[in-house]
């Protein structure tokens, strides 16, 4: 345990007073608080890691007048459960962060796309949503928020899929620049980030920039909330400062035979036992939104492939070419090689084509499909072929 | 006028007609009828004053907006990594012995249907379902058959 560092600061204590570290928050201006969230070096914590103060910033410059907040509760990669968590244990943090976001950045109106799988949390966020709306009354903060519910698609989490979503379309991912900074739901500016993003930022106000930064390295300043699962007697939620070496992260939480593990779900890296040492959790490393899956010496890194292909065709919106057929083909090709049906060098093929998906699929989803099946391809090569 | 009408038409005055109270009225239809019938998407259609086939595109993308008829309880295993791994498929196999139908069916008496799903966020509580809107984690044999028996009595 001496070299993983336990934190308290998502789930830990707000304040006694409702909504109390809004209500100070309010009192200052938007440059301060946009100073304040870019000076804590705060990266997103959905998985893509980009700094959530300069995202405020880009937003709060643009000139129309209309815009709006969206937090992302549409968790669905593989291996990610931290905001179910979170909305479930402090919805009254989330719920500051928005509305703090809406004051920096001169919104209005705040939107919360919750996925569909998690409709069963709908009461009791509406019933904390009152208290909040009552409050921000109170505090003369003209800033609401509302609910809209997902049914059922991955994809939604890809942020202009989501807009998509909003507005009562189909989920396709749409071309990017422009960024959501400049037209984002309904085509106007909008700051989106990740449930927990939102809570870290309620934290920056609580605590201040300096005491933030304490936590974590340059590259990845503060605490991070891990979904830890698969082979492991410590399954659940944890809050760790990041920057830990796996090595250290499996010592703490293997079953004593981990053999991978697959770090940021089912589009992120599969790490085997050789690098845990030399692997960082973290933007200088590994990144992750905080899945963590650990696979022991009994399973199939073949399986492990598979079902996620399974999950990405199945996932895939198919508006684009390399996305909706490159994952078939994928899927298609690590089957033929099992069976011997092609040579064992056709991986070298599909490795091909998942790097072809990298550059030319049109959203983040077809992009990472190659980070797993490149990472488990090339690591585990003769369990794809025997 | 029929009940799915009347249903559109109530949702639609709850909702609104611009195009983005689609989502929340067809998952309101969900909500009371358990699939979206090809005369509510034409309700829906004329309701919000767009042509149908943006409804049923809208509709046919979201996993959860079935199409299809669907039983009072939908039953939706998650089939992702960490609950394939912990034993996912014994509790299929289960449900489907207890139900007398297959994956994909509803039983006759249209009360169940049984579908697999991916990844409901509960991986370190796998395997887990969905019946409707509740969770289900830590199941296992017993567990199921426990829960199952509970709905059948229904």
């Amino acid at each position: 345990m001496e070299n993983l560092k336990r934190v308290d600061l998502i789930f830990g204590a707000y304040t006694n007073e409702k909504y109390k570290v809004l209500e100070s928050t309010l009192k200052k201006s938007s440059e301060q608080i946009i100073t304040e969230m870019i000076n804590s070096g705060l990266k997103g914590r959905g998985g893509a890691g980009f700094l959530t103060g300069l995202k405020w910033k880009f937003t709060a410059q643009e000139s129309e007048p209309t815009k709006y907040v969206v937090c992302n509760a549409d968790e669905g990669e593989p291996g990610t459960f931290k905001d179910r968590e979170i909305l479930t244990k402090v919805p009254r943090k989330v719920f500051s962060g928005m509305a703090i976001c809406g004051k920096a950045i001169g919104a209005k109106k705040g939107y919360m796309y919750l996925r569909g799988e998690y409709q069963y949390l709908l009461p009791d966020l509406m019933a904390e949503l009152d208290v909040y709306h009552e409050h921000a009354k109170r505090f003369n903060h003209d800033f609401t928020i509302e609910i809209r519910m997902g049914s059922g698609a991955y994809i939604c989490g890809e942020e202009s899929a989501l807009f998509e979503s909003i507005e009562g379309k189909r989920g396709e991912p749409r071309n990017k620049p422009p960024y959501p900074t400049v037209s984002g739901v309904f085509s106007k500016p909008t700051v989106i980030n990740n449930v927990e993003t939102f809570v870290n930022a309620v934290m920056i106000m609580k605590y201040g920039a300096e005491e933030f930064k304490k936590l974590g390295t340059s590259d990845s300043r503060g605490s991070k909330v891990f979904s830890i699962s698969g082979d492991t007697p410590k399954a659940g939620i944890h809050e760790l400062e990041l920057g830990m070496t796996l090595a250290d992260f499996v010592a703490e939480f293997g079953d004593g035979d981990t053999k991978a593990v697959q770090v940021g779900g089912a589009s992120g890296f599969c790490v085997p036992r050789k690098k845990f040492n030399e692997t960082i959790i973290g933007f200088e490393g590994v990144p992750t939104g905080g899945s963590m899956m650990l696979f022991n010496s009994s399973r199939s890194m073949y399986n492990v492939l598979h079902n996620y292909l399974d999950f990405f065709e199945e996932e895939s919106c198919g508006q684009c070419t390399p996305c909706r057929v490159g994952c078939q083909q994928l899927l298609k090709g690590i089957h033929a090689v099992k069976k011997g049906e092609k040579p064992s060098s056709y991986l070298n093929q599909l490795l091909q084509l998942s790097d072809t998906m990298k550059i030319t699929a049109k959203c983040g989803l077809g992009q990472s499909v190659a980070n797993s099946f490149s990472s488990i391809v090339e690591n585990f090569k003769e369990e794809m072929i025997y | 006028m029929t009940e799915t009408k009347e249903l559109v038409k109530k949702l639609a005055d709850k909702y609104g007609r611009a195009r983005e109270s689609l989502m929340p009225i067809l998952q309101g239809v969900i909500e009371e009828e358990r699939f979206v019938s090809s005369e509510a998407m034409t309700e829906i259609a004329r309701e919000l004053d767009i042509a149908s086939a943006e409804v049923y595109g809208t509709a046919t993308f979201y996993s959860f907006l079935d199409t299809q008829p669907r039983g009072k309880y939908v039953i939706r295993v998650c089939k992702t990594i960490t609950c394939d791994m912990h034993g996912k498929k014994k509790v299929i196999e289960k449900i489907e012995d207890l139900l007398k139908i297959k994956l994909g069916e509803t039983t006759q008496d249209k009360k169940f249907t049984l579908l697999t799903t991916n990844c409901l966020g509960w991986c370190h509580q796998g395997p887990v379902m969905l019946i409707n809107s509740t969770p289900y984690p830590s199941l296992d044999e017993n567990k199921v058959t426990e829960i199952i028996m509970d709905y059948m009595s229904k």
